[in-house]
């Protein structure tokens, strides 16, 4: 296996890292994340400008025709600063599904506008009866005339609050829990009958929960052929999930680089606590528990492209190699920096409660073991 | 507290929350009969009322509440069609959880009965401390998993007194802040790790 990068890719990997070096320190991190909105819109169209935004696209759309390992490099750099703008919800989850599953109008309508930075969108799947399961969709979608209304409420929907659109999955057929009888719709937030209520999440970023009301949904709204959304919504969760766990690696790092320094520095009994080797024994184990996910991570982006069973069996094998590290990694970057690593005036807190987040997003490390066994 | 020289600094810890401050004291005066015993005694006074600190840290039948807590959430969420505590592994998990629980209960008792026997029980407060705060830290963690995407929720943001408007169930309100919260648990009162190293030195003599 060749896990080098292309001198392109090493370049996309600079270019981020220089850009949120300068940009994105944490005092500009909080100030974005204590503004009105939550996120910066400047910030996104900086990202467009730079050509983050195009990585996963072909040419032909204003995209850069890159893929899976170029959007691993832009998270894992976006995990190490904790970055809150929605790059996973707008390109990589509604970008990928208009990429794979939409029709010819709707890429040409869309994607140039994801690619420019000018919308920004949310993907409202989650319904609290489904839990982590995509295919339980209570949510109907009736005909009406050549199109559909939508009926149903949709919960914890990451950055809806700063979307301009929706791809909502809704059940055209079938029973809650039947895989099929799915499809997907494009729904603009501020169209009527969309009652949105936003919160802030625990890790500084922005849900909502949406009740839909009769939402009128025309022919030309709906992504890739009704009763088959599925297969597309699996496959776009799961490059999602890559791109969380390359995310979470990111953050990993960082917080085993901060913990180390900080027991390097801070002294007691007149030894820098670095000396324990009781201390010493639990950093390496969080070096072992990164170095294992960064693995995982990079299988489950290669195998992002594979038949859907290698896929699926990898991606869900990351976000639990992933998610145990993330659960160690965190909680013992807090303990080691003892009373300090409770305090919110340390970096260390930040990082641990983005990645209890990430443990939850698209399913728990024991939700993925399940999967992993049901397909393996 | 209103001695001059006494100054207070907040410190906001992770869950969002006030509990803890800096207390900062400039010269300060205290009268001679503000002095608690002797001079120079203070680390055995200290040592004494850690003792009984750690002990009461145990804490288990908050333990035992939470543990009901996280037996309602477990039924009251839905896991691949069907309640959580029927989920095989789930339930096994808090089945462990449970067991523990009981183990530490016992063996305070043990402790409580050898006290009332005149029995000095000595290090077994840091025994208690390590075994109550991880099994506390642990039915957090469970409670977390078990509420699902409300996890996400950040509730002190979302404003004092207003209840009633909270996104999710009712049980999942303090979940994740009660999980963040509790990682302290395993730092204050002597961290775990000092506790490991107390039991070594004063009960297997190592």
């Amino acid at each position: 296996m060749d896990f080098s990068f292309s001198d392109e890719q090493v370049l996309l990997r600079d270019t981020i890292r220089k850009y949120l070096a300068a940009e994105y320190d944490s005092v500009a991190r909080k100030r974005i994340v204590a503004s009105s909105e939550g996120y910066s819109r400047e910030t996104w169209k900086q990202f467009a400008q730079l050509g983050f935004l195009a990585a996963p696209f072909a040419e032909e759309y204003g995209g850069i025709g890159g893929g899976a390992i170029e959007t691993m490099i832009i998270m894992e750099e976006y995990g190490r600063r904790l970055v809150v703008e929605p790059f996973i919800e707008t390109v990589v989850l509604a970008g990928g599904l208009l990429r794979d599953l939409g029709f010819e109008d709707q890429r040409r309508a869309f994607l140039p506008r994801i690619i420019d930075g000018s919308d920004v969108w949310a993907l409202a799947w989650a319904e609290t009866q489904g839990r982590h399961d995509l295919h339980d969709v209570a949510l109907r979608a009736e005909r009406d005339g050549d199109g559909h209304r939508l009926n149903g409420c949709k919960q914890v929907v990451v950055g809806a609050p700063w979307a301009d659109r929706l791809i909502v999955s809704a059940r055209t057929a079938g029973e809650r829990r039947d895989r099929r009888g799915i499809s997907l719709f494009i729904v603009d937030k501020s169209q009527s009958g969309v009652d949105c209520r936003s919160y802030a999440t625990v890790d500084g970023r922005r849900a909502a929960d949406i009740a839909f009301d009769s939402v009128a949904v025309g022919p030309e709204g709906r992504i890739g052929l009704e009763g088959d959304g599925l297969a597309g919504l699996e496959r776009a969760v799961d490059h999602a999930i890559a791109a969380l766990c390359a995310e979470a690696v990111g953050a990993m790092d960082e917080l085993n680089r901060t913990t180390r320094d900080y027991a390097r520095l801070r002294k007691q009994f007149g030894v820098p606590v670095a000396k324990f080797q009781v201390l010493q024994h639990r950093m390496v184990d969080m070096f072992i528990a990164y170095e294992q996910a960064l693995s995982m991570t990079y299988l489950a982006t290669l195998r992002l492209t594979d038949e859907v069973r290698e896929r699926a069996k990898a991606v869900s094998s990351a976000k639990v190699q992933v998610g145990e590290a993330a659960k160690f990694i965190g909680q013992q970057a807090v303990q080691i920096h003892g009373g300090m690593g409770m305090s919110d005036e340390l970096e260390v807190g930040r990082y641990f409660k983005r990645l209890t987040a990430i443990n939850v997003q698209f399913g728990t490390p024991d939700h993925h073991l399940g999967r992993y066994l049901q397909v393996a | 507290m209103r001695s001059p020289g006494v100054s207070v600094r907040p410190i906001i810890t992770i869950d969002g929350v006030h509990e803890v401050n800096d207390v900062f004291l400039d010269d300060v005066r205290v009268p001679l009969e503000n002095r608690i015993g002797e001079e120079n005694r203070g680390w055995d006074y200290a040592k004494f009322l850690l003792g009984h600190e750690r002990t009461s840290m145990a804490g288990t039948a908050r333990s035992r509440r939470r543990l009901e807590q996280l037996k309602l959430i477990a039924a009251n969420e839905v896991s691949s069609g069907c309640p959580l505590i029927e989920d095989d592994a789930f339930a096994r998990q808090v089945a462990r959880i449970e067991i523990e629980l009981t183990a530490l209960e016992i063996t305070e008792l043990r402790a409580l009965s050898a006290a009332s026997r005149g029995e000095q029980s000595g290090a077994q407060a840091s025994l208690f401390k390590i075994k109550s705060t991880e099994i506390q830290q642990h039915l957090t963690e469970l409670a977390l998993e078990a509420v699902g995407n409300y996890a996400l929720v950040n509730r002190p943001t979302l404003g004092h007194g207003n209840n009633h408007s909270l996104p999710g169930p009712e049980y999942s309100h303090l979940v994740t802040e009660d999980y963040l919260n509790t990682r302290k648990k395993s730092i204050y009162g002597g961290s775990n790790e000092i506790q490991r190293n107390i039991i070594a030195r004063t009960i297997l003599d190592l």
